[in-house]
């Protein structure tokens, strides 16, 4: 089974966030893999295992500083890396993110394509099923479960209030939702082999954006609370000051 | 003569009623633009055009397709889309409206806005939070078509005298299908959907003095129960109740947060919420300090109090 897993390099989710002429400014972040990606590079590891071969290849969108990122998924794993490199990639927007994947792996063979549901700070919700739509091949995402066999894919995910089950078959597109799996962590063998490991760097290019920034501001201050001294003064705020009940 | 288009969410035949708020935001952007809403549920369900009217729409339209799958759901409405000459396409910011939305601006080669919770209808510029709700962002669509999904609890139907004229629509084939939806046990709706929301964390003590929780949440109509990432990770309550910057994102008009701490990953699901109640013995916990209101003590005493007011 030849799988693609995509990992992006993202602000830490325990950095501050800092503002700076009204847009985000993460210069003085620590970086890491996406959470949610982490998902993906696993379940990549596993289906090539169930599939009894093939090969992971972890791929990403990002500027040289994201090789490092790379390099812990071949720590993890995967066999090998390829980084589709912008310096601007970081401004990109998830349609345009999109774009660029699908117009650089689409020459290539794949059986499936494994992404995070969302990546943290962006939080546009929107690669794995934009790269799919443009690749024309079908996409499940926020999967929980996933289960692959003679082509065919069965995969669960959590709507409101209800579990989906969804079918499509290879190739295929998925979003990895935590409880899919819990990613390995890497092992000092890991982390040696990863440095034999093959990471490839082809520039790409970056079309105009699709989504523009305007500004980016902290969220609005919420008016000062009260304390208040028991259940009976909740309840006559509640009803009759904030009039929620 | 353009339109602005609006994507109705189904299940299992049933208007899913947060997709009403869109509608009613696609109203505005049409006035200000001075053209038609056009509503489009992408499978077959049994819709009150009078309902869908009301919140905003001119027309309503009902695709023929059985089952839900979000590509072809999407390419329904890009379909549409083409067909109505939409300027605008909206969707609720849902696990399924999340899941189509992209789609939808791909396949018009377009961008999209996830996930806002503001709009001017005269400059087109949504707001949206990024990093978790730790900052809100002011985009604007660089493309012909605009595509935006809005989160529940930040935008209103029309409610307007107004019944829509009904059509059917073909929809279009599908790759991916859903083939079951088990719904969740229990009369609460989901907490992504609630407009109260009612949450326990650590404070709580252990999984048996859940029934305390429940309690309050009973004699509110509609509320629905959370819980906070310690709770969820030590396996006293389900993935699908927690919320936080890894769980789900809620916006209620109510929120009671019962012996939750505050940490930042908890604040990025729900301090977009209107009223917030924590309940804690900290008096130095962070909640506090975006709560609307607090009370200082022991949840396990003040529960049983609560419940007992809110029933007078
Ligand atoms: C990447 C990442 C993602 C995360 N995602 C999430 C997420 O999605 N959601 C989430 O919630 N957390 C998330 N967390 C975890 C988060 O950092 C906190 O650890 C977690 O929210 C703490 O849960 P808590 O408030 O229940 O527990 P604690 O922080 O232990 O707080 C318990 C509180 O209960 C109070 N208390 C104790 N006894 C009583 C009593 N008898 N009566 C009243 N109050 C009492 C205490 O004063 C304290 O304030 C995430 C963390 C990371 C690193």
């Amino acid at each position: 089974m030849e799988i693609f897993s995509f990992v992006k390099r993202v602000p830490s989710t325990t950095a501050n966030v800092e503002i700076k002429d009204q847009q985000l400014d993460t210069s003085g972040c620590e970086f890491e893999i996406n959470p949610y990606d982490r998902f993906a590079v696993e379940e990549g590891l596993r289906q090539k295992e169930a599939a009894g071969g093939g090969t992971v290849t972890a791929v990403s969108f990002g500027d040289d500083a994201s090789q490092k990122e790379l390099r812990t998924t071949l720590a993890m794993g995967a066999d090998a890396a390829l980084l589709l490199k912008n310096d601007a990639a970081d401004s990109a927007d998830a349609a345009t993110t999109a774009k660029v994947i699908a117009a650089a792996i689409g020459e290539r063979s794949f059986d499936l394509l494994l992404f995070g549901k969302q990546s943290v700070g962006h939080d546009q919700h929107g690669v794995g099923a934009g790269v799919a739509t443009r690749l024309g091949i079908p996409c499940i995402t926020e999967v929980i479960s996933l289960d692959i066999s003679a082509g065919q894919v069965t995969a669960q995910r959590g709507v409101e209030g209800a579990v989906e089950t969804i079918t499509a078959s290879l190739p295929c597109a998925i979003t990895c939702q935590k409880g899919l799996n819990e990613p390995r962590l890497a092992s000092l063998k890991g982390i040696m082999a990863a440095k034999k490991k093959p990471l490839e760097s082809v520039d790409v290019e970056m079309p105009a954006l699709a989504l523009i920034v305007e500004s980016t501001q902290p969220p609005a201050a919420r008016p000062a609370g009260r304390i208040v001294n028991n259940a009976a003064e909740l309840v006559d705020a509640l009803r009759n000051e904030a009039k929620v009940l | 003569m353009s339109s602005v288009l609006v994507i109705l969410e189904t299940r299992q035949g049933e208007l899913r009623p947060s997709c009403l708020e869109a509608v009613g935001a696609a109203r505005v952007i049409a006035d200000a633009k001075g053209c038609a809403v056009v509503a489009l549920a992408p499978e077959s369900a049994n819709l009150d055009a009078a309902v869908i009217g009301a919140a905003g729409a001119d027309q309503l339209m009902v695709a023929t397709a059985e089952v839900h799958s979000a590509d072809a759901a999407a390419a329904t409405a890009a379909r549409v889309a083409r067909e109505i000459s939409a300027n605008t396409v909206l969707l609720t910011a849902t696990v399924r409206g999340r899941d189509i939305t992209p789609r939808i601006a791909a396949l018009l080669d377009t961008g999209f806005a996830p996930d806002c919770t503001a709009v001017d209808a005269n400059t087109m510029v949504f707001t949206r939070p990024i990093c978790g709700g730790k900052a809100f962002s002011n985009v604007r669509i660089n493309g012909d078509v605009v595509v935006a999904s809005l989160r529940p609890n930040f935008f209103n139907a029309a409610g307007r005298e107004h019944t829509a004229e009904a059509s059917e629509v073909p929809s279009e084939a599908a790759k991916a299908q859903v083939i079951e939806v088990a719904a969740q046990s229990g009369e609460r709706p989901d907490v992504a959907e609630a407009s109260i929301v009612i949450s326990g964390g650590r404070g709580m003590g252990s999984p048996d003095n859940w029934h305390l929780l429940e309690k309050v949440a009973d004699v509110i109509p509609a509320t629905g129960l959370g819980a906070s990432r310690a709770i969820v990770d030590s396996g006293w309550r389900p993935h699908s109740e927690q919320v936080g910057q890894t769980g789900k994102t809620v916006s209620p008009e109510l929120y009671i947060a019962v012996g939750i701490s505050g940490a930042i990953q908890h604040l990025a699901g729900m301090s977009s919420s209107k009223v917030i109640v924590a309940i804690n013995k900290d008096a130095d916990a962070p909640i506090f300090k975006h709560a609307t209101y607090g009370i200082v003590g022991d949840a396990l005493e003040i529960l049983p109090e609560l419940a007992a007011e809110l029933e007078k």
